[in-house]
Parts: C-alpha cells; sequence; structure tokens
C-alpha cells in the first residue's frame, strides 16, 4: 500500500544552496589558526569541518557567510571578505 | 569538565537549512544533538525550529523529529514518555519549544506536564520574541524591547519563567546561553540522567528580531551575562546554585554597563535615561530574587 | 460463556475500552462524559487494565498526550463532550492528518452558550471536516461493540485514520441497559496486535510534519480521502466477521429496518432511532408504508447505501438533533449532496428537532412522520423542505 504521509528523512540541502545566501564568505588563514575549533563549535550551519588532518575546512557550498566564525576566532585567524 | 575535543563532531544539523544566517536555534539544536545523541525524539511546537527543518521529503535535522500543534509540546511529549515502561521504548523525548510556544500559548500544557512531574526534558530556546512570524512581542519579550507589537518599546517585564518553573517544585531546572555550549550540553545530559521532568531555559539572540549583524550572536549572548540581564543558575531539588562565569556578576561591581549590551541591539534603540534605569532596577531585582534562593 | 451486565452508555465505553487492549488512557472530566473516565480510573488502579492513566490539565492536552503516546506505538483512548470536544477540535485535525489510528468516544452534548448538559448532535458533527471516521450508535451494546470495531477499523492498513464513537448525552450515557459483554479471549484474537503506518519511536530518524511542497500535500489530503473510501468497506468486513463471534451485526455503514417495499423512509441517527423504529412499527400496524434507515457510520458517508436506500421511494423524512447554523441539519445537507443520485421522484424533507436536549419521542416522531406522509399523499409535494420541530 503506498501512502502520502508526512514523513521526511534527514538529507543535507534540505533548503537548497544555502550558499547562494551569501554576501560574505569566510577566508581562513592557516597559518594563524591554532586549532582550538572555537568556530566548528558555534558554526550554526555546521558548515565548519575539521579534516583529517585538523585543519578547518569551510563548506562553501552551504555557509550562509553570516561570519560567526570569525568573531569567536580568537587570534583572528578567519577574516570576512565580500563574496 | 567536557571540552570541545569531547564532543561529537557528528552533524545532527544538516547544512543548507533554511535559518536565518547567524540563528542561535540552528547553533542550540547542533548542542541538542551533541549532549544526547541518537536517543532524542525532538518535539517541536509552531516557531522558528519548525520552518529551519527544511522542504519535505528532506529535513534538515538528523534525529527523530515530530512537529506538533502550537499549544501541544509538552503534552505530546508527555505522551512519548509515559509509553515508554509499558512499550519498552528508549527514545528520550526533548521539547524544543520557543518562548512563544512556552510562555504563552503552551502554558497550560507546560504547567500540567510539570505538575504531573512527567519524565521529559524541557527546552525553551528563548529569542525573547515571536519571531518566525516576524518579531511580534511574547511575555518573554523583555521591558523596553521593540517589535511590531511593541513598537515603542515593551511596556511590561519579562516573565520569569525558570522562576515559575522553580516553584512547579521539579526535580531540575537550569538556564543556559548558547554562548557557553559546554555548559548548556552539560545540564542536557544531567536532565538526561534524571527521571522526572526537567526544564532548560535556553538564551537564543536572534540577529533578525534583536537587530544586530549575525556575526554577533555569541558576542550578544556573552554581554547578556556580562552584564548580569541573563544568569546562568541551576536547581536540582529546588537547590538553587548559580554557575560560571555569572557566578563572577554576583558581585554587582563586576557587571558590565548594562548600556553595552542594549547599545549593540537596535531592538533597544532610543531607550531614554528613565527607561535604562527601569531596565536596571529589573536586572538587580532578578539578583536579589534569585541570590535569595541559593 | 456470555456475560450479560446492566449498564449505561457511559460503562459500556469503559467495558469496550478493558476488552481493547488499549496501552494508554487520558482522562479530562466534562459532563456527561465523566463516568467513563472515573470508571477507567478504577480499573486501571486496580489492575484490570494494563495501560497508563494521565490525568490530563485540559482535553487539548487530552487528546495531545494520546497523540504522543499513538505515534510511538500506543493503542490508546480518550473522551469528551461539547466543549472539550471544541477545545481539542486543532488537535483532531494534527492526529487525522499525521495518520495515526486513535479511539475516541464523544458523548453528545448541546454547545453554550448558554451553559447546557443536554443531548445535542452538532458538537461531533461539527468535527465532520476532520478526518475521522465518525460513528453513531443507537444503544448501549452497539456502543461496547462498536468501539470494539472501531480498534479494528482504524489500525486496518486500508484506513490507518482515527476514529470516533458517538452515544447520546444522557439519553444512552447515563440510561441503564442491558449489554452482552463478550469473552476476553474472543476479543483478543478479533483485534490483532497494533498496527500503525510508522512510529516516530523506532531506529529510523525520520521527521513528521515539516513544509511540504504544495502539490505533494494535497496529494496527503487526497490520500486521506482514497482511506476514507476503502474504510467504507472494511467498516463491513469487520461489522460482518464480528457478528460472526458474537451473533450480533449493525448492517455496517447503514442499518434498513423493515426498508422492503416502504414507501416511505424515517432517516436517522443515534439513540431517536430505536424511537424511530417503535413509531415505524406502530405505523405499520395502523397501515403505512414505512421504515427506517439508521446511519451508523456519518464519516465516511455512507452515500452509496441511502442513495440506494432512498431512490425510488416517495418520501424521505431526514431527521436532524443538530443544524448548521445558516444551513440545514448535518444529515439533510449529506443526502441533499447525492439527491440527484437519489432522484426527483423521491420527495427530500428534513426535520431539525430535538436541540439543546428538548425532548424528542415517539409521540413526537409518529406525529411529524404521519403529518409528512399526508402532505406528499394530499399535495404531491412538500411546502417546507426543511422544518425546525419547536
Amino acid at each position: 500500500m503506498a501512502y502520502s504521509l508526512p514523513l521526511s528523512k534527514p538529507s543535507i540541502g534540505a533548503s537548497g544552496l544555502t550558499g547562494y545566501w551569501r554576501l560574505r564568505r569566510p577566508s581562513v588563514s592557516y597559518d594563524k589558526c591554532i586549532k582550538c575549533y572555537l568556530c566548528w563549535l558555534y558554526c550554526p550551519d555546521s558548515t565548519v569541518d575539521i579534516n583529517e588532518r585538523g585543519d578547518v575546512v569551510i563548506d562553501y557550498k552551504y555557509c550562509k557567510g553570516c561570519g560567526i566564525c570569525s568573531n569567536v576566532c580568537p587570534v583572528k585567524a578567519i577574516v570576512m571578505v565580500d563574496e | 569538565m567536557l571540552s570541545i575535543k569531547d564532543l561529537p563532531k557528528e552533524k545532527y544539523v544538516l547544512p543548507g537549512h533554511s535559518a536565518c544566517p547567524g540563528c542561535p536555534e540552528s547553533l542550540g539544536l547542533r548542542f541538542v544533538g551533541m549532549a544526547l545523541g541518537k536517543d532524542v525524539i525532538l518535539v517541536i511546537p509552531a516557531g522558528c525550529s519548525s520552518i529551519i527543518q527544511g522542504v519535505m521529503p528532506s529535513s534538515s535535522l538528523s534525529m527523530r523529529v515530530l512537529n506538533v500543534p502550537f499549544a501541544s509540546a509538552a503534552a505530546v511529549a508527555a505522551g512519548i514518555s509515559n509509553i515508554r515502561g509499558l512499550l519498552d521504548i528508549k527514545v528520550i523525548p526533548v521539547v524544543w519549544a520557543g518562548d512563544g510556544a512556552t510562555a504563552d500559548i503552551g502554558f497550560a500544557s507546560l504547567s500540567g506536564a510539570a505538575e504531573r512531574n512527567d519524565d521529559l526534558i524541557y527546552v525553551c530556546v528563548d529569542n525573547e520574541a515571536y519571531m518566525n512570524t516576524g518579531i511580534q512581542r511574547s511575555s518573554l519579550t523583555p521591558y523596553g524591547a521593540w517589535t511590531t507589537t511593541s513598537v515603542t518599546g515593551k511596556k511590561e517585564g519579562k516573565k520569569e519563567l525558570p522562576l515559575i518553573m522553580l516553584i512547579h517544585k521539579v526535580p531540575y531546572i537550569a538556564t543556559a546561553s548558547i554562548a557557553y555550549p559546554i555548559d548548556f550540553i552539560s545540564k542536557l545530559r544531567k536532565a538526561a540522567s534524571i527521571k522526572g521532568f526537567k526544564y532548560i531555559h535556553l538564551h537564543a539572540p536572534c540577529p533578525v528580531g534583536w537587530r544586530f549583524d549575525p556575526s554577533k550572536t555569541v558576542e550578544v549572548a556573552r554581554l547578556a551575562i556580562e552584564v548580569g540581564a541573563w544568569i546562568l543558575f541551576e536547581a536540582e531539588e529546588g537547590r538553587v546554585r548559580i554557575n560560571p562565569p555569572s557566578t563572577i556578576y554576583v558581585d554587582k561591581s563586576k557587571r558590565r554597563d548594562v548600556r553595552e549590551y542594549l547599545d549593540i541591539q537596535g531592538r533597544f534603540k532610543g531607550l531614554d535615561g528613565r527607561e535604562i534605569d527601569v531596565i536596571k532596577k529589573l536586572i538587580d531585582d532578578n539578583w536579589n530574587v534569585l541570590l535569595k534562593l541559593t | 460463556m456470555m456475560t450479560i451486565k446492566v449498564l449505561t452508555g457511559n460503562y459500556a465505553v469503559a467495558e469496550a475500552v478493558k476488552l481493547s487492549g488499549v496501552n494508554l488512557i487520558t482522562a479530562y472530566p466534562i459532563t456527561p462524559q465523566t463516568p467513563i473516565v472515573e470508571k477507567l480510573s478504577e480499573y486501571v488502579d486496580l489492575g484490570l487494565i494494563k495501560a497508563s492513566f494521565v490525568r490530563v490539565e485540559s482535553e487539548f492536552s487530552a487528546l495531545a498526550v494520546a497523540y504522543g503516546a499513538s505515534i510511538c506505538g500506543a493503542r490508546s483512548f480518550t473522551a469528551t463532550s461539547s466543549h472539550g470536544l471544541l477545545y481539542m477540535h486543532e488537535m483532531l485535525w494534527w492526529v487525522a492528518g499525521s495518520r495515526v489510528p486513535l479511539v475516541m468516544a464523544v458523548v453528545t452534548r448541546a454547545i453554550g452558550p448558554p451553559w447546557n448538559i443536554w443531548d445535542e448532535h452538532t458538537d461531533l458533527l461539527d468535527q465532520r471536516d476532520t478526518g475521522w471516521l465518525i460513528s453513531f450508535a443507537e444503544d448501549n451494546q452497539e456502543v461496547l461493540d462498536t468501539i470494539i470495531q472501531l480498534y479494528r477499523i482504524t489500525e486496518d492498513p486500508r484506513v490507518y485514520l482515527p476514529g470516533i464513537l458517538g452515544l447520546d448525552g444522557f439519553l444512552l450515557s447515563h440510561t441503564s441497559e442491558p449489554v452482552d459483554i463478550p469473552d476476553e479471549h474472543i476479543i483478543k484474537s478479533f483485534l490483532k496486535p497494533r498496527s500503525q503506518p510508522y512510529t516516530l519511536c523506532g531506529d529510523e530518524l525520520i521527521t513528521m510534519g515539516n513544509l511540504p511542497r504544495a502539490r505533494d500535500a494535497m496529494f496527503m489530503r487526497y490520500d486521506i480521502h482514497l482511506s476514507m473510501e476503502r474504510a467504507k468497506r472494511v467498516i463491513k468486513e469487520v461489522d460482518l466477521e464480528y457478528s460472526k463471534l458474537v451473533g450480533r451485526s449493525y448492517g455496517g455503514l447503514v442499518e434498513c429496518y423493515r426498508c422492503e417495499n416502504s414507501k416511505y423512509l424515517l432517516v436517522g441517527m443515534g439513540a431517536w432511532v430505536g424511537n424511530m423504529k417503535d413509531v415505524c412499527d406502530e405505523l405499520r400496524d395502523e397501515g403505512y408504508s414505512v421504515g427506517v434507515l439508521k446511519v451508523r457510520f456519518f464519516r465516511p458517508f455512507p452515500y452509496e447505501e441511502v442513495v440506494g436506500h432512498l431512490s425510488g421511494i416517495r418520501g424521505a423524512l431526514v431527521f436532524d438533533r443538530s443544524i448548521s447554523l445558516g444551513s440545514l441539519g448535518h444529515l439533510h445537507l449529506e443526502i441533499l449532496a447525492r439527491a440527484s443520485s437519489i432522484g426527483k421522484h423521491t420527495i427530500i424533507k428534513g426535520l431539525i428537532a430535538g436541540l439543546a436536549g428538548v425532548d424528542v419521542g415517539v409521540k413526537e416522531i409518529k406525529e411529524s412522520t404521519i403529518k409528512f406522509i399526508n402532505e406528499i399523499e394530499e399535495l404531491g409535494y412538500v411546502k417546507d423542505s426543511s422544518e425546525w420541530l419547536l
């Protein structure tokens, strides 16, 4: 029996490619980064990833450019630049 | 004491959701996922978080989510909680409700669940207005704040929901802030280990509704605590304990000038001296009452 | 082994719930339903029903708590009336739209102002749009049997919708009648283990109810419509299967009493259908050609059966103990919707009677029927196609 049930499954991009929302983008200076991961902790969109080498990587497909990562970075390793 | 490195890296909030840039609710939901993991069932009444989930058949939340009518969240969660023993189910019901759903329209079912001591965790994610419908005032909007329905600033104070829940004599209540995720996560885990009704009130500054740059969400949340306008505390079996860093601000002289908190937000623009004095007094009164309960 | 107890309608509800293997009952008192929740509370405390009993703080929460439990796999029950039913109206829509099987008893009662505890059907029929199955009992035996049947019907994969059993406030709820209580083990095998389309408390991480695309949402409504259509067959099947176990059948969706070769039919729902049957017997003895069409399920509306019985007859007098203010009685409206299928030959008249608890018995029904029949026999038509019996 096929139903039309009001059910959804978890999926990335449930509201589309939110990277297109950006007016500014975060730019990471790896020489300054101290790997405190506060940017990863405070990103509301889960678009700050940590790769196998422990580097912070921004997912620009979905990053909305809110700038929280830049704001919380204690060493100013992330700056917001115009998109 | 948990550190950032201890937190699970798994994504419970998936990228590509519809929250506004800098949204504290989506941030808070990440922390709920980190705290409680796969066992959670989120019961979400109407509010911003209903929309943040995105469009069917996709959902941005990698958790069990039950969307429910505005006033019903505590009751629906109570039903889920109640049936677990009989049906041998292991989920943790967590209500994720905004200030409007909690303090206004859902107040009766909140109080009912608390009185019955239903075994669930109730998180009120407080962005201090009906944000999803475009910034209208709720009973948790603070004095003096602009909203579309308090255009000259709210004339009433903020309803003291944490204290109201304290007087319900439930096993655990706490306040939290998205600026202090480790504290929030610890409180969620502690709540999950206690049987009965647990209430956590999460302060969630909204860039769109409070009128500040979206990059400052965490900064504003931190400032609220530094000026003493938001107090981190918890109460187990009614015994109130102030949590750090609010412990520093018990001493009034250590609190930063409330004007720093007011000036960074557009919703407090244009307050006159008399109104700022009212705000200062409200902050002092809150501290006085709370300290009497410690 | 048959056990016959003298039970009020309310206690018949409680007995049925006791037999139905429910996991959760929510309770909020409202006249005239209160004895149901009191009796169920007693049964749970005595261990006669192994269920969780939640004393909620409002009717809205009564349905909300039952919904939460049900969506996680519980077979649940709640009951209400009148203002309580109106208060939970939003929740009714949510339960049906979520496709969660759940059974509720509604003891019908007039709506205020002014405050009124007596019988009227409007509160129940006001829920006709919500997607709930709506059934109406004629006597306390049917109350008990239909609640049990509803658990089977609502949990059938062809249906998966919640259902209501309506019973007349005071006329049934507080009136004692002998009721045969089937054996527990018979009902246990009749009622399969609980079935529902999905659970929100299983291993799968699913979200229920976030924003849809418009067309997908319309299709969900259409799916409920299809389930309602399929429910008609399920209701008949279940009634037949149940009758083989206990020896009683209610005819499925409708019951036609002495309908064969009737020129005229009385159409109604609920307790007063019993009075209509008495009137029918008396009138037949006096030479009138009269029968009674009892509508047992209002949703899904059994228009095929109704059209079938009304086509070709001379006149149908439809009794409504309810009113859609600004229009007509609910049953009358449903029947008129199919007037073109019934045919111009049949004169359909609606009678609105017994609102707010006004007593309507055999005398009043008989007088109205004779008046109706005489008017048609003399004039060939009725002057008023809808009339209030004040």
